[in-house]
């Protein structure tokens, strides 16, 4: 499975009658022991240990959780908090899969930032880039799915907004929501199924996870300098023990905040809603999705206005597919040849930028879209009085204080009496959040679009001639002014 | 020390995310009670003599209307629970918790021997008494509202326990309500009307129509923490009609806007529900000789819904510090242990 000359040599007997039939020791020594990785990988290289940690973890957590649950619209609700009431430490077992779920996002994206960053896209690494992008689709599902188990408001009425996106599409919209849902509308047939598939997709994640592990294995690993490994023997150091460590540290570091949520702050990331039975005829005020979800959310709602003949909600699914589907091309949309973004002045920018439009994003997808973005630049409400005169509908606006009251009151006593007055506060007009979420919808589209023109025209800075020089450069530049904190 | 830049990042950004959901509504902000919760905090703890006169208190008010389906009498009896007592680990021999219980009549769940479900008092393991039948039950005799299940009302609402509390003890006072008489055929009257709606002997029409009673409440004599109140002296502004069958209260979410005579830009915060003030002075007798103030019982029921809504909490908590402390050492052993393999690689 790894691209790199095998250096196992069977000890024992046994060893090297296995190695003949099955070298599966062999496979684990080259693959998580000597497999050569560059020495100049930094913290956020640990982020694919945390990730496979948070599988592992998500995968051991849930499986006891379905020994308890009881997948039917009656006994849900009750169900899982029997399993925070009544099972042993079932509380703690739900807690950190509920929490598990975010902190795994939360590792994906940086994890995915990573890669943008440094151009881990790029060749020879596109195959292991589109796996990675198969997999963050196969947990958007599985986190979707999973967050109709509990049967809580924002579970059935968040699922109501998804599969109704599915009813979008032209032509087999409609059967093909019928056929997702198991029936007209969402029911027990629905929470049966989600739950089936929830328990099924955490295992082809696995899948892929070794397939993206073979076709990291293959070119190895991509570095911060981007410049390919030269010299096995200066270049890189064995995975193990040099980068278990490593890993190890950043992991503990991880399950420290993991359990900071778990422990004292474990609904801060839910909804209040979620504690409340599903129940189709209440619609929530304000329906959002877990916060990992919110930037893809705002990109839905950020379209208001239909296109020729694409209706609007059409145009919103389209484009939240996109922003996913975008990622998967991406290896073909930058052309510049230096991979990593610390020699790329112009690009690093307009990087720095896309994470913030992504923050942003997650921002708008969680606010109501008709609110302020800065509610302090609001104007005051105006007063509007609405009657018909002459049988036709008028109205007279007032502003200011309290005397703008007085006088609107005076001028709806003044009006004849079929007049039918009415009084009603209506907010200024202002920079509202579905105005910025078009926006920065553009941007996030636009920063790939950009990476096409960047790579043809920008002048990358001068790249090193091999990681190992690389290294004694910054370590002869950082011993001549400080000493090394060791 | 990247790695806590980066966990500093991760930090501040799921702090973020979680700032992002906590938009309220319109309704007015809950506070807590003087003094803060005490279970609140890493090291929180319940306040057992309140959990018991909490008790008490849904016992003798709450539960003739609300349930509490996920709840059994033993829990009270429960290691952390209000009733707990360590002669008696299992709570179901606990004789305090089974008197508890058999205070009160429950239909029991199993039938008896000829297959009548018989009423008879209640056992550590039953569940706590509904003390309807059926929603529609409920609905049918709340004035079309059903009231929701108490179990975990604490996490099913923002702001928790001191929503609670806020909405158990922010009723308008008395003095701020009063009722007004009004004849709802005054608006609409005929052309012959002479001006005197409360003439009866100006219309026939306005005779044959009962008039209704209003309960108003005047919101300049409303305050409401946060909110600057009402501004009572343009004309008859500041006045908030109550629907019939519903109660004003500042925390609950909702729109008065519809309600109010005045500067809709001034409308109260908060609406309506169909629950009245319940906790007035001295509804319950405290047999510690607490005195129940509406305040005293409303935070005392909060406290007692907050250990109910997540009985497993300060178990929780208490367990946090032993993991952070073991991760933490882990995490120092795992530092050096990294720097030692590493001391000779350039990197």
């Amino acid at each position: 499975m790894s691209g790199h000359e095998s250096s196992y040599t069977p000890n024992t007997g046994f060893e090297k009658w296995l190695d003949k039939r099955l070298p599966i020791i062999r496979f684990a020594n080259d693959t998580a022991i000597t497999f050569p990785t560059p020495k100049n990988l930094n913290y956020w290289y640990t982020f694919g240990g945390i990730l496979a940690i948070c599988l592992v973890v998500q995968i051991l957590t849930g499986v006891i959780l379905a020994m308890h649950y009881e997948p039917n619209v009656n006994g849900a609700f009750a169900s899982v908090e029997r399993i925070m009431r009544d099972v042993p430490f079932g509380w703690l077992l739900r807690y950190i899969h509920s929490n598990g779920a975010s902190m795994f996002f939360f590792a994906v994206y940086i994890h995915m930032f990573r890669g943008l960053y440094y151009g881990s896209y790029k060749a020879p690494r596109e195959v292991l880039w589109i796996l990675g992008c198969v997999i963050f689709l196969l947990m958007i599902a599985t986190a979707f799915l999973g967050y109709m188990l509990p049967w809580g408001q924002m579970s059935y009425h968040g699922a109501n907004v998804i599969t109704s996106l599915f009813g979008a599409i032209p032509l087999i919209g409609e059967s093909l929501q019928t056929w997702i849902l198991g029936g007209p509308s969402i029911g027990n047939q629905t929470l049966q199924r989600f739950f089936s598939l929830h328990y099924l997709l955490p295992f082809m994640i696995a899948a892929v996870v070794i397939l993206h592990i073979w076709a990291l294995h293959v070119p190895g690993n991509n570095n911060p300098t981007g410049v390919e490994v030269q010299d096995v023997e200066k270049d890189t150091v064995p995975f193990h023990p040099y980068y278990t460590i490593k890993d190890g540290f950043a992991i503990a570091l991880y399950l420290m905040l993991f359990a900071a949520f778990v422990f004292y702050a474990p609904n801060a990331l839910g909804h209040a809603d979620q504690a409340i039975e599903a129940n189709p005829l209440v619609t929530p005020a304000h329906i959002v999705p877990e916060w990992y979800m919110l930037p893809f959310y705002a990109i839905l709602r950020a379209i208001t206005f239909d296109l020729g003949p694409i209706p609007a909600k059409l145009l919103g699914v389209i484009f939240m597919f996109a922003a996913i589907a975008i990622l998967f091309v991406l290896p073909w949309l930058d052309t510049s040849k230096v991979k990593s973004m610390r020699y790329r002045p112009v690009a690093r920018q307009f990087f720095f930028g896309f994470v913030v439009v992504c923050l942003l994003l997650g921002w708008c997808g969680a606010k109501a879209p008709d609110a302020a973005v800065i509610p302090a630049l609001q104007g005051d409400k105006v007063l509007v009085v609405s009657y018909t005169e002459n049988g036709q509908e008028a109205t007279s606006e007032y502003k200011g204080g309290g005397e703008a009251y007085l006088d609107a009151k005076r001028f709806m006593a003044s009006l004849p009496e079929d007049a039918n007055p009415s009084l009603a506060a209506v907010a200024a007009p202002t920079f509202q959040f579905a105005q910025l979420s078009l926006i920065l919808t553009i941007c996030y589209f636009g920063y790939f679009f950009m990476l096409f023109f960047i790579g043809l025209t920008e002048k990358p800075k001068e790249l090193p001639e091999s990681i190992h020089k690389s290294v004694l450069k910054r370590h002869k530049a950082s011993t001549a002014t400080a000493v090394p904190a060791e | 020390m990247k790695a806590f830049r980066i966990l500093a990042a991760g930090l501040a950004g799921l702090s973020l995310a979680a700032m992002a959901h906590a938009e309220g509504g319109a309704a007015a902000h809950p506070h807590e009670p003087e003094g803060g919760w005490p279970f609140d905090g890493i090291t929180g703890q319940f306040d057992m003599p309140s959990l018991q006169r909490g008790y008490q208190v849904y016992r003798e008010v709450c539960s003739s209307c609300h349930s509490m389906k996920l709840l059994s009498y033993r829990n009270l009896g429960e290691a952390g629970g209000p009733f707990y007592d360590s002669d008696y680990p299992n709570p179901n021999d606990n004789p305090f918790v089974k008197a508890l219980a058999a205070d009160v009549e429950i239909q029991s769940p199993t039938p008896n021997e000829v297959g009548d479900y018989d009423f008879r008092p209640a056992m550590p393991a039953d569940t706590f008494r509904d003390p309807y039948a059926n929603v529609n039950a409920a609905r049918a005799a709340n004035n079309g509202a059903a009231p929701p299940d108490l179990s975990v009302i604490v996490k099913a609402r923002h702001g928790g326990a001191s929503y609670v509390y806020s909405l158990l003890s922010g009723y308008p006072h008395e003095d701020a309500i009063s009722t007004r008489e009004v004849t709802p055929a005054a608006v609409t009257t005929p052309a012959s009307d002479n001006g005197t709606p409360d003439d009866p002997s100006d219309d026939v029409a306005e005779v044959s129509t009962p008039a209704e009673m209003q309960t108003i409440i005047d919101m300049s004599k409303v305050h409401v923490a946060g909110h600057e109140a009402a501004e009572g002296e343009h004309g008859d502004a500041g006045l908030l009609i109550q629907p019939a069958g519903q109660y004003y209260n500042p925390y609950m979410a909702g729109d008065t806007t519809p309600q109010y005579i005045g500067d809709p830009r001034q409308s109260p915060p908060g609406g309506f529900l169909a629950m009245g003030p319940q906790l007035t002075p001295g509804r319950v007798t405290y047999a510690d000789g607490t005195e129940a103030t509406t305040e005293q019982m409303a935070h005392d029921v909060a406290q007692f819904l907050a250990w109910a809504s997540e009985p497993k909490q300060i178990t929780r908590k208490s367990l946090g510090l032993p993991v952070m402390i073991y991760l933490g050492i882990l995490s120092v052993l795992l530092w050096f242990s990294y720097k030692r393999i590493w001391r000779k690689v350039e990197h």
